[in-house]
């Protein structure tokens, strides 16, 4: 069963060293634009996979390998992050 | 395991999980737990396909062969017992698993690739040199222990490449692609080791 | 704070549970001993990492219960069959260590703050935990925002914070307490039209539980009329 981004917020922190689940990503493939928290996130795979809520396209992946964190953010055209 | 004291949480063991004996060194790949269950892990919605819609198309040879359910079960099977890998650092012992060499498939094809990318309904993709798909060690397969596989264990079918980490037997198989030149599928693009061989270890993507 | 500790990096910190307390047969509340905890906002989480004898770990994330200001506690119901939640609520006592990653998540979080537009909580199950958090954090800042809860609960021995929340929109869904208004099921349209702040008022809503209930809810929730980007949704699994 999915969740959100919510539960993805620990290890969005460990990467980008602050919250960033109020941050709005832009789907690079439907344009849809929300808040990371409201991604559709598989957590129960070899990585964290979020997802667009509207178009399904993956957004982002996060590996956690020893020592260091592999993200790609492929799936987003933009990031806004408040500040 | 004095390193670990300070950590430790008192009474906790996993219950899904457990480390193997000694005795199972040469079953078991460093670093692997086994699993108590049959874990499901999905980067996706888990698709439901029914049989008679299902079919399975090598793309990138000579010929574009495609099989539908009937066809694939038309053809001879195999029944065959393997252990598991996942690159999650679980294991599972002895698997039964019942389908059709890659090889029979392959031979369809007409084809000089040396390799191919597995893509699957829903978009999941993943690739191995062909020599890893052929020479009998990858099968498309309908049935785990002699029922016939669930949609979240990738049914109706599956294929299964059990020399490599399990990300490589993609599920809800759709299609191979064969091509010239090497393409890496959804894990592999996101930090995962192109190859995974579970024996070195190959988890992510310079170990 | 002094600027060294922003620029700490997010690691995972050993607890110590100070105190459990059974809050219903199947869920209790553990109070956790942090040193150098930073303090956390209500709606927030902490992903709680065990470690096995043999080096096995699982994470698992868990509501902070407490108000800001408080000492960390987090709910923990039992899943049948699951591997931490089991070990929480049955196995772990007073004195015991576990780790903890947070206080993390910015987004599920609520702030007294103007304009003071109505609050509308709604939790399913162990949802309720972090909807506890918001509601004593209002209570005890004293804020004029209005705030209620809808609470969907399977059966009345489950209900948690019982004393706290007895004032609040308890809905049961398997079985209620004898002479209850209303019979067991479901949250429906009709009951958020009854106890639901009306658009009109712009209200903001919190919805948190299983999967499966919050996207029933936010569903709802947009069918009475309430904007998207005022609903917000925490989801469980
Ligand atoms: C942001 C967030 C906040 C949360 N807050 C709370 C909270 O405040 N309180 C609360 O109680 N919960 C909370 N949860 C849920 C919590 O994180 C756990 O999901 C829950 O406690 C169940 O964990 P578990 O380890 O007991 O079960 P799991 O071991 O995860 O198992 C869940 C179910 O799946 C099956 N299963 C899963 N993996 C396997 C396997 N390998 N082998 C066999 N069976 C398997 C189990 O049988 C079981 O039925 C929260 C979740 C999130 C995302
Ligand atoms: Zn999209």
């Amino acid at each position: 069963m999915h969740v959100d981004g919510n539960a993805a917020a620990g290890l969005l922190t460990q990467v980008f060293a602050r919250d960033m689940t109020g941050a709005h990503g832009t789907c690079g493939s439907c344009g849809h634009n929300g808040p990371l928290a409201e991604a559709v996130v598989y957590g129960e795979a070899a990585g964290t996979v979020f997802r667009c809520p509207t178009c399904d396209n993956v957004l982002m992946t996060l590996v956690e390998a020893p020592g260091r964190i592999l993200a790609r953010l492929a799936g987003l055209r933009w990031l806004a992050v408040p500040i | 395991m004095p390193l670990l004291m300070g950590t430790v949480s008192r009474g906790f063991s996993g219950t899904h999980f457990r480390r193997p004996g000694p005795e199972l060194a040469d079953r078991v790949p460093p670093g692997q737990y086994l699993a108590a269950g049959f874990p499901v892990l999905t980067a996706g919605t888990t698709q439901h396909i029914e049989t008679g819609l299902w079919s399975f198309t090598i793309r990138g040879g000579r010929a574009e062969p495609r099989w539908t359910w009937d066809d694939l079960l038309a053809l001879p099977a195999e029944r065959f017992t393997v252990d598991i890998h996942c690159v999650t650092r679980w294991t599972k012992l002895d698997t039964t698993w019942t389908g059709v060499p890659l090889d029979t498939l392959l031979a369809e094809a007409d084809h000089d690739a040396a390799f191919g990318l597995a893509v699957s309904y829903g978009g999941y993709a993943t690739n191995l040199p062909v020599a890893e798909i052929t020479g009998g060690k990858a099968w498309l397969v309908y049935l785990y222990d002699d029922e016939p596989i669930t949609p979240e264990h990738g049914g109706p079918v599956r294929m299964l490449v059990p020399g490599h980490y399990l990300w490589k037997s993609a599920k809800w198989i759709r299609e191979l692609w064969l091509m010239d030149e090497d393409r890496p599928g959804f894990w592999e693009q996101s930090g995962y080791h192109n190859f995974g061989d579970p024996w070195r270890q190959q988890r992510y993507f310079n170990d | 704070m002094a600027p060294a500790a922003l620029l700490q990096r997010l690691t995972w910190l050993p607890a110590v549970i100070a105190e459990a307390r059974a809050e219903t047969p199947q869920a209790r509340t553990l109070v956790l001993d942090v040193p150098g905890w930073p303090g956390h906002r209500a709606g927030q989480h902490v992903d709680v990492r065990l470690t096995a004898g043999d080096g096995y770990q699982a994470v698992r994330s868990y509501s902070l219960a407490s108000a800001p200001g408080e000492q960390p506690a987090i709910t923990v119901a039992r899943v049948a069959d699951g591997e931490v939640s089991p070990y929480l609520v049955d196995v772990a006592r007073p004195g015991d260590r576990v780790e903890i990653r947070g206080p993390v998540g910015g987004y599920f979080v609520w702030e007294p703050a103007m304009p003071y537009r109505p609050v509308l909580l709604v939790g399913g199950g162990s949802g309720v935990v972090p909807l506890r958090s918001i509601l004593r954090h209002h209570r005890q800042s004293a804020d004029p925002t209005p705030m209620r809860l809808v609470y969907s609960v399977r059966a009345p021995e489950l209900v948690i914070y019982r004393e706290e929340l007895q004032a609040e929109h308890l809905v049961y869904t398997r079985t209620t307490p004898p002479g209850w208004p209303r019979p067991a099921g479901h949250i429906d349209q009709g009951l958020l039209r009854e106890v639901a702040w009306p658009p009109v008022d712009s209200p903001l809503a919190y919805v948190c539980g299983p999967t499966a209930f919050v996207e029933h809810l936010s569903g709802a929730l947009l069918d009475l009329g309430y904007r998207a980007g005022d609903i917000r949704t925490e989801r469980y699994g």
